[in-house]
């Protein structure tokens, strides 16, 4: 009898012994995947930033370098081996500006600045709600939704944008514009700043914010849509403004306004959920609710900067949008017109990288972090 | 490596005193050995897992939650901290399909369908129990059938020994976290057949404590090392029941009223460059209950319950680094239940019980729906026993009607079809041999779980289309106790059970449309979980009146997620993949000992290795946990006062750990309670 208590307890020991212990954890190393053959010319390679679940802490940084084909799945922490809890939570927006690479890390409140080859963390720029950026002469001007708070009865929080001098790190002015302001474009001496209203459902907020550059105050408000989100600038003049509407009766929307002439020149029936603009040509892929079929219905778009028109339905020409689950971040290599989307899929577990030709057909794909959204080339454009 | 040091000197221990013991079981002298908790095999068909009065108190644990842990098959979603959320989710079906019932009567969250365990301290709580499948009693209210797994708290009954008629005790309790935990219970006796009790508890705490997060390179060396402090986690909180508890001829009555009342800081995910967080929550829940049971005839007898409850909450973010805000829910329940078993044989009953209960949910949330729900339950069940076999079935009928607001877009249709859900169990046990309390037990249940308010409801989120989702279950296993008359080891009880589950109809969040973080609640998560549970409890008893009790529980399951095929990247997949924080190997292990007036208790947790998503990728590892936890106590008379004393040391090896990612649990940390008995 004793035996057998000593057989269970021996059971119970084996059972245990066979599970792991707790080890201190390891600087992840980054995993690489041969994805293609190499391609030469002034582009080394992009970034691509996932996103990851607010609260996570699982926004990571992937590169694909062009010269090796070789692509680089969650490079930071290695990089900067020092840094606690690595890059952050949830990024949002991601800039290479001169030899230095720009993170907009939404949830840590930070813009993390890295060497641009190398991703070694030179400092970094405390920006509460930290959104989009973008750069001229030698500032960097962030978005920020943290600007200050007005209870005029209800509760209402203004957004700004922050001037950075890029060389000391430090914010130098700040400029308050609407509610919740997200992307944001420099054109000439101006900057335009695209208000969501994102915190105010359902009153979303209906306007761009134009910013003069040289007194860094805003001189005036265009109306838009309700709940804008992301700004391109053609080369004709055009400010490309893409609204996420109010996911109910009022659909996400393209516009395109003329700073020249300053006024509304096209009104286009795309949804947008992320879009990015190379030669005469605006990418647009986008995830829109049916509330019909309950599911998401998928997009994939060609605008004409110069027509004003759609000249594609579905720039994926072999079927390869029917594996897509959510795209979400899209970009083009604007040599080869290669066309980069991500699928975000069900957010949660790790999304794909897919390359398409300019043709329309799948080069490759690649697993990436968890909500792959923004993209930065390394290397010269032009 | 401590705890596998630990269980094979344990394993050592065992077999050397059982070496002894043989060489001379006849020096043992002998004493009844009553074993709190234990329950005899053939009370009802499948036992509990049980843990009781005395062993409650020595288990180094603070909330119901903690001392669920010490459960096999029950995972505990921690977030850490005195206030911090403890949910628990049983068989790995998920925390929605766990039933958890006080006093006989179920806690209700029509919201989000969550009891919060960790806002129930041990103060006042004399069992819990936990069933898989239902508790295998057919006289029971239809909600008794109407969950995939049970946790049953019951609160103190009022006992007076000999000639008393009041009793009072007044418990304090101090330690880390800043907290002050003072609280009285009195109970009268009315007269011979009416007593009443009156518990009170404050909390407070600041729930600040240190942690640490650490990488280190390849070769050993620091990467980083941080250590900080966790804030925002402190709690206020006040709880005041009182209860009447009565006799009548034939039966028994009670009735009881239930006060909490809370503020908390929500401490929130530990990420690069934010290490606080200012989010608040208030609760202020009420209830009362009754619960009447009468033989009325010889072969019938009638079991009415009844309860209304009130629940509100407010949830406040008032960093104006995120969204402001400031949501109010108002939440209210009324329910009622008879339950009716007729004995058609002397080994067969029959039951019928028939249960209606309103919800209704108002909130500031704009364009909010108002819910209101409806929900009548009815219950026949059948428990037959012929010769060594003992049997069960039951069919659960459910209808669930549910009327809400029409509001300008806010769910897909304004709301719930009306559903009408039928579910079956089955129970069986057989004692094949009559010389061993050996039994061998299988049950089949096949149950739902109605979307909560929030799924279908909650502004721009909720899906008025969802259907139920389903669990079914099936498990084999045995029981085997025996008591030994004349040796070192007086007690051995084993159970077993193999176990696969299946959900369907998962109800999970898929991202929608366009932005960020835009979610919609659908039916498409499936999982199949195959498991084991296995439990040990052997009860020793030493020279010098020392007395001695092992409890050790095992715990293997794979929980593989099935919902995606086409998510099937070899290694990387969520497909088959493991399940979020869902251990392939878990378990613990409770030794007590006790020696005149001296109690010291080991505990002992372990938690295997995890993934935080169910593409099992190095990202998503989690590391496994294992927490030892001693307490000692003392107890000595003051005249008339029992007095008694505990000191505890919890995570003695000061591990550093997370149960959910990004939320550091506290090191070692330290308890003291006194407490006075009148």
């Amino acid at each position: 009898m004793y035996r057998r208590i000593f057989y269970i307890l021996s059971l119970f020991a084996l059972a245990i012994t066979f599970s792991a212990c707790r080890h201190d954890e390891e600087i992840f190393i980054p995993e690489t995947v041969n994805v293609a053959t190499p391609e030469y010319s002034s582009l080394s390679g992009f970034y691509l930033l996932n996103e990851g679940n607010m609260g996570s802490n699982k926004c990571t940084l992937d590169y694909y370098d062009y010269s090796t084909g070789v692509y680089k799945r969650n490079i930071y922490g290695y990089a900067n081996p020092n840094v606690p809890k690595e890059l952050g939570d949830v990024g949002n927006d991601i800039a290479v500006y001169g030899n230095r690479l720009y993170a907009v890390i939404n949830c840590s409140n930070k813009v993390e600045v890295m060497d641009a080859c190398t991703t070694k963390r030179i400092g970094q720029i405390n920006i509460p709600n930290c959104r989009f950026l973008r750069f001229k002469d030698g500032y960097a001007y962030v978005t920020s939704y943290a600007g200050p708070v007005v209870i005029t009865p209800d509760y209402k929080q203004h957004g700004y944008v922050a001037k950075v001098d890029t060389a000391s790190f430090a914010v130098v002015d700040t400029c308050v514009v609407g509610f919740q302001p997200d992307g944001i474009e420099i054109i000439d001496d101006k900057i335009y700043v695209a208000n969501s209203g994102g915190y105010m459902v359902p009153n979303y907020e209906n306007t761009v914010s134009v910013i003069d550059l040289a007194s860094f105050k805003v001189e005036s408000n265009i109306t838009v849509a309700i709940n804008l989100e992301f700004l391109c600038a053609d080369r004709h003049g055009g400010l490309w403004i893409s609204s996420r509407g109010d996911y109910y009766d009022t659909p996400s929307r393209l516009y395109c306004y003329d700073v020249r002439k300053q006024r509304m020149i096209a009104s286009l029936d795309v949804p947008v959920s992320s879009m990015c603009i190379d030669g005469d040509s605006i990418y647009i892929v986008s995830t829109a609710w049916s509330n019909v079929t309950m599911s998401n219905v998928t997009s994939y778009a060609i605008v004409n900067t110069l027509t004003h028109e759609k000249v594609s339905d579905n720039f994926i020409t072999d079927g390869t949008d029917a594996s897509i689950v959510k795209p979400y971040g899209i970009a083009v290599n604007p040599f080869t017109q290669d066309i980069y989307v991500t699928d975000a899929d069900n957010c949660i577990d790790p999304g794909t990288l897919y390359c398409f030709s300019a043709t329309g057909k799948k080069k490759w794909s690649v697993r990436t972090g968890d909500i792959p959204a923004h993209f930065a080339f390394l290397g010269t454009v032009r | 490596m401590h705890f596998r040091f630990i269980l094979t000197l344990m394993a050592a221990i065992a077999t050397y005193l059982a070496a002894n013991a043989e060489a001379k079981p006849d020096s043992v002298h002998l004493n009844e050995v009553k074993v709190v908790g234990y329950v005899a095999p053939y009370a009802e068909v499948i036992p509990a897992q049980k843990l009781t009065g005395k062993q409650l108190e020595r288990l180094n644990s603070f909330s119901v939650a903690d001392a669920i842990r010490y459960f096999s098959g029950v995972q505990i979603k921690d977030y850490g901290g005195v206030g911090g959320i403890k949910t628990v989710d049983i068989r790995s079906m998920g925390t929605n399909h766990m039933g958890v019932f006080y006093d006989g009567i179920q806690l209700g969250n029509a919201q989000n369908g969550q009891i919060n365990l960790g806002k129930f301290s041990l103060d006042n709580i004399e069992e819990i129990s936990l069933y898989n499948g239902q508790k295998s009693e057919i006289f029971q209210s239809a909600k008794d059938f109407g969950s995939a797994g049970t946790i049953y708290l019951r609160t103190r009954y009022p006992h007076f020994e000999g000639t008393k008629n009041t009793n009072l005790q007044a418990t304090f309790r101090t330690g880390s976290f800043g907290l002050v935990n003072p609280s009285l219970r009195w109970e009268q006796k009315i007269s011979n057949s009416v007593s009443a009790s009156i518990s009170t508890e404050f909390i407070y705490a600041t729930g600040r404590y240190k942690f640490r997060y650490k990488k280190i390179f390849s070769d050993g060396t620091v990467a980083w090392d941080t250590t900080a402090t966790r804030h925002n986690g402190d709690i206020t909180s006040f709880r005041a029941e009182a209860g009447l508890f009565g006799l009548i001829s034939g039966g028994r009555w009670n009735a009881k009223a239930y006060f909490y009342d809370s503020e908390k800081g929500i401490p929130g995910a530990i990420v690069n460059n934010v290490w606080k967080a200012s989010q608040r929550q208030w609760d202020r829940n009420f209830f009362a209950q009754g619960s009447l049971q009468k033989q009325i005839t010889g072969n019938y007898q009638l079991l009415i319950n009844a309860k209304y409850a009130k629940d509100y909450m407010r949830y406040l973010n008032p960093d104006t680094t995120l969204m402001y805000i400031n949501n109010k829910f108002w939440q209210q329940e009324a329910y009622i239940s008879t339950a009716n078993k007729f004995t058609i044989a002397k080994n067969w009953d029959v039951d019928l019980s028939a249960d209606y209960q309103w919800n209704y949910l108002s909130s500031t949330l704009t364009e909010f729906a108002y819910p209101t729900r409806h929900t009548a339950l009815v219950a026949l069940a059948t428990a037959y026993q012929w010769w060594k076999l003992k049997g069960q079935a039951s069919i659960l009928g459910t209808y669930v009607f549910d009327r809400s607001r029409v509001t300008n877009g806010s769910s897909v249709t304004h709301q719930s079809s009306d559903r009408h859900e039928y579910t079956p169990a089955i129970f069986l046990s057989y004692q094949p041999f009559t010389r061993y309390a050996f039994t061998v037990r299988a049950f089949y249940k096949r149950i739902f779980r109605m979307p909560t308010f929030n799924d279908l409801y909650y502004t721009d989120i909720g899906n008025a289309k969802l259907n139920p989702e389903f669990a079914t279950q099936y498990n084999l296993g045995f029981q085997y106790h025996v008591d030994f008359a004349s040796s070192l080891v007086s007690a051995l009880s084993l159970r077993a059970d193999a176990y696969y589950n299946r959900v369907t109809d998962k109800i999970i969040a898929v991202p929608k449309g366009t932005g960020q973080y835009r979610w919609m609640m659908m039916n498409i998560g499936k999982v199949k979980i195959r498991g084991i549970d296995v439990t040990a409890q052997v009860d020793f008893h030493l020279p010098e009146g020392i007395l001695l009790n092992a409890n050790l529980n095992y715990t293997y399951q794979k929980a593989q997620d099935y919902t995606n095929p086409a998510d099937n990247e070899p290694g990387a997949g969520s497909y088959k993949g493991q399940i979020a924080y869902i251990p392939w190997n878990s378990g613990s292990a409770v030794v007590h000992g006790s020696y005149r007036h001296f109690d010291l208790n080991y505990s002992f947790i372990y938690v295997g290795e995890r993934y935080h998503n169910s593409a099992n990728i190095r990202e998503n590892y989690e590391q496994p946990w294992y927490t030892h936890d001693i307490s000692a106590g003392y107890d000595f008379k003051i005249g008339a006062a029992a007095i008694k004393v505990i000191a505890e040391v919890n995570n003695l090896l000061n591990q550093q750990y997370d149960v959910i990612l990004n939320y550091p649990m506290p090191g070692r940390n330290y308890k003291l309670t006194f407490k006075i008995n009148i």
